[in-house]
């Protein structure tokens, strides 16, 4: 009896084998050789002069130092950093709101699924499309200015402007993602254990004390997933700049970003200097899905058992 | 309740991809099929159909020779029956046209004889990259046109096409002399007139322009559109190449010229601020526009400024010529039609131009060639589309005659007849400082130069940002040391 469940049970261990079988193969096909390609092709110089291939020639780290010294990288990160920022303060603080307001016993919001549906519609959207149209709103002769024009202020140029530039791609961002980011943090809030808020409540914590010494620190795990993989995001933001600039990343470059750069490359073929900016990029990403691994893998647990020995302290004590 | 949140949410993606559809306008598509000219007949004539492939793939990146072709070669019957032609259209801006082609053409080899590009248009910015290559054909010995044909074309149409060992490797419809369109209107109101004799008179210097400028400025008009208009006139007469022999970027003092001019007239208003092909500047060109005048070319005038200047589109295949009635009907009244007038400006210039290359490995040569022949060759069919479309067609005994001709007149510039100017101007076109690199350079300077207009950045930072923008896109070249 017992000799054939255990064979029972690896028959089943088999079968699990072949059906990841298809995902491997489609992970090593699109994903591990372009990977190790790109390493490869970084040391290489090869690109296109017209219709005449240059190369490949190996130069070994000459691409890194050309990307690393010679170009003005720093600046692009600088712009992707700044203009993720930009997105970001907007976007955590309103989906904590809404999250918050959501799942509020208190409140009893009428017809949320409508609001979630329409806060997490602009995310349906493909990004080139929604950037087209900012592009279009926000032209010197588009409707914006029209109606600065009709309100008898001047006419605004957008896109001569650094701050308005990076401001709308910043402001972009947050309109695509904040809905996302708000369905992550509400299934955190409602992970939390009521019977803590209500203790919290009962104890005469006001509503503010209750978000920021129970709420905050019981779905920590969360925000940093959430702080995490947007910041993965940022560093591959593309399309939004891209076409909201016509891929000038201007005024000056200064809304260039990280990949826009890369893309530039792409365009002469020049697969040497696009391989060791993938490889620096890819490097930076490696990074944060590392912290992001280390900290849903130890911390989140430890996180929860602490906050829980505080409250039954605090409950002891009274 | 659910029934209702799915209504509501399919209601809201519908508005929202409703407005998204109504926003663009772009007139380009890729990979056009041709229009009802798969007129595969059940008895094709033996003899073509034994050589020739059954598909002619021509690349362009605009649907203007599409437009000739349909009317003057497949709509003259000249389409053998059996043979399908395949336009593919890929927009030009930022190389994409020229990395779309290029990747085509390295594999044309491999591709199937229906997938083969047989016919392709290159701009003289670029011409020089694929007339130095191996993938395009001798016009003369390998298409087989004769020195007889190609002897009524202006001559600098040709030597633009010729390869470093004196092969005519692409034939072309046109020339592409540049003049400046002004509003007669504004003309009338800054100057007291609008003769084309008069406002050259008093445009005929940059120093008269310049005054002009201010004397428009004065009057609540501007004198160019954007930063780019009169770019032209000043990097089509420079005294070197863009590159040097050994790939390094010169900067000639015409460019230099141009930025200076460019910075003072926005400096003190003398433009609007638009950039080429922008909004601004296409609104600028309409009823509502303020600004004397545009720099322009053959093309640019009757393709570009009248589809500008009208409120609403001219319909398909009305031409003066071909349906008088329909024409008057269709213009009169229609935003600043008949408003524009030429002169030859400041300085005589060119801009742009449309070549036909013969692409190696094609399987419909014969086809090609009787393309080729009838297009740009033909003087019969050139007058034709001269006198309908007003363009400047690429034979100086057609355009000489049509140029005496005094029935011949465009109404779209009030009577005029602007074919005289341009064949004076064609004359003077010097084309020897062209190189394969212009299309990407000129680009990335006015691109990188508007930072600067704007004030956003000083000279040297725009600078080092148009070096930075064109070693990117060609990695092959070098700053001047």
């Amino acid at each position: 009896m017992k000799t054939s469940k255990k064979s029972k049970s690896i028959s089943y261990a088999k079968w699990g084998y072949i059906f990841l079988i298809p995902f491997f193969t489609i992970y090593i096909i699109f994903s591990l050789i372009p990977l190790v390609s790109t390493f490869y092709n970084s040391f290489f110089e090869n690109y296109m002069s017209g219709l005449k291939q240059i190369g490949p020639n190996f130069v070994g780290l000459e691409n890194y130092k050309t990307i690393l010294f010679d170009t003005e990288l720093p600046k692009y990160a600088y712009n992707t950093l700044l203009i993720w920022i930009l997105g970001f303060i907007p976007q955590i603080i309103v989906s904590m709101v809404l999250a918050l307001w959501f799942t509020s016993v208190r409140l009893k919001l009428k017809f949320t699924g409508f609001f979630k549906t329409v806060i997490y519609m602009p995310n349906l959207i493909m990004a080139a499309a929604f950037s087209m149209l900012f592009w279009t709103l926000f032209s010197d002769i588009g409707p914006v200015n029209n109606l600065l024009v009709a309100m008898g202020y001047e006419p605004i140029s957008f896109f001569q402007n650094i701050n308005a530039t990076r401001g709308l791609v910043g402001l972009m961002n947050f309109l695509m993602w904040f809905g996302n980011t708000t369905i992550l943090l509400m299934a955190g809030v409602m992970g939390i254990d009521s019977s803590i808020l209500e203790a919290a409540q009962i104890d005469g914590a006001s509503s503010w004390k209750t978000f920021w010494n129970v709420t905050i620190p019981s779905i920590k795990p969360i925000l940093v997933y959430v702080f995490l993989t947007s910041l993965i995001g940022g560093v591959q933001m593309f399309d939004v700049p891209q076409i909201l600039t016509n891929g000038s990343g201007g005024p000056d470059r200064t809304s260039m970003t990280m990949i826009m750069y890369l893309n530039k490359h792409l365009f002469s073929k020049n697969y040497g200097l696009a391989g060791a900016l993938s490889v620096i990029l890819f490097l930076i990403t490696a990074i944060i899905s590392f912290i992001i691994y280390k900290n849903l893998t130890e911390k989140g647990p430890k996180e929860k058992i602490d906050s829980n020995k505080k409250i039954s302290v605090k409950g002891g004590g009274k | 309740m659910k029934k209702f949140k799915k209504i509501i949410a399919l209601t809201l993606v519908l508005i929202m991809s409703l407005s998204l559809v109504a926003c663009g306008n772009d007139t380009n598509e890729v990979a056009t099929p041709p229009d009802g000219s798969s007129d595969t007949s059940t008895d094709p004539t033996p003899d073509t159909i034994a050589e020739e492939g059954k598909v002619l793939n021509i690349w362009g990146w605009n649907d203007e020779f599409k437009g000739l072709y349909e009317r003057y070669f497949e709509g003259a019957g000249k389409l053998p029956d059996g043979i399908e032609v395949k336009f593919t259209i890929v927009p030009n801006d930022d190389n994409a046209y020229q990395n779309a082609l290029d990747e085509a053409l390295l594999n044309q080899k491999s591709a199937s004889d229906d997938e083969k590009i047989d016919l392709f248009l290159v701009e003289a910015d670029y011409a020089l990259k694929y007339v130095d290559s191996d993938y395009t054909l001798d016009i003369i010995n390998d298409v087989g046109l004769t020195e007889e044909d190609i002897s009524g074309q202006y001559k600098y149409t040709q030597e633009i096409v010729t390869d470093s060992k004196g092969a005519i490797k692409g034939t072309s419809w046109q020339a592409t002399p540049g003049l400046f369109a002004y509003r007669r209107s504004i003309a009338k109101d800054v100057l007291g007139t609008d003769d084309p004799v008069e406002v050259q008179e008093a445009l005929s210097t940059w120093d008269k322009f310049y005054d002009v400028a201010g004397n428009a400025h004065g009057k609540g008009y501007k004198m160019l559109s954007g930063y780019d208009d009169s770019y032209r006139t000043f990097s089509n007469n420079t005294s070197s190449p863009w590159i040097d022999n050994d790939g390094s970027i010169i900067i000639d003092n015409n460019i230099i010229n141009w930025i200076e001019q460019t910075k003072e007239f926005t400096d003190k208003g003398y433009n609007n601020k638009s950039s080429l092909w922008d909004d601004q500047w296409a609104a600028d060109q309409g009823s509502e526009g303020k600004v004397f005048g545009f720099f322009y070319s053959t093309w640019g005038i009757n393709f570009t400024l009248l589809g500008n200047a009208v409120d609403t589109p001219l319909p398909d295949g009305v031409t003066a010529t071909g349906d008088p009635e329909a024409f008057e009907a269709a213009t009169t009244g229609n935003g600043v039609f008949g408003e524009y007038g030429v002169v030859e400006g400041p300085q005589n210039y060119y801009w742009g131009g449309s070549w036909l290359c013969a692409a190696t490995e094609s399987d419909n040569l014969d086809l090609v060639q009787e393309i080729m022949r009838t297009m740009t060759c033909d003087a019969d069919t050139l007058t034709t589309i001269t006198k309908d479309t007003q363009d400047f067609t690429n034979n100086i005994d057609a355009m000489e005659a049509l140029s005496k001709d005094d029935n011949f007149a465009s109404a779209f510039l009030g009577g005029q007849n602007h074919i005289s100017l341009f064949a004076e101007s064609a004359k003077g076109i010097d084309m020897s400082n062209i190189s394969p690199y212009d299309q990407g350079l000129n680009e990335d300077m006015q691109t990188s130069f508007r930072d600067y207009f704007n004030g956003t950045v000083d000279y040297d930072t725009a600078l080092d940002n148009f070096y930075r923008a064109a070693i990117e896109k060609y990695p092959d070249l070098k700053r001047p040391k």
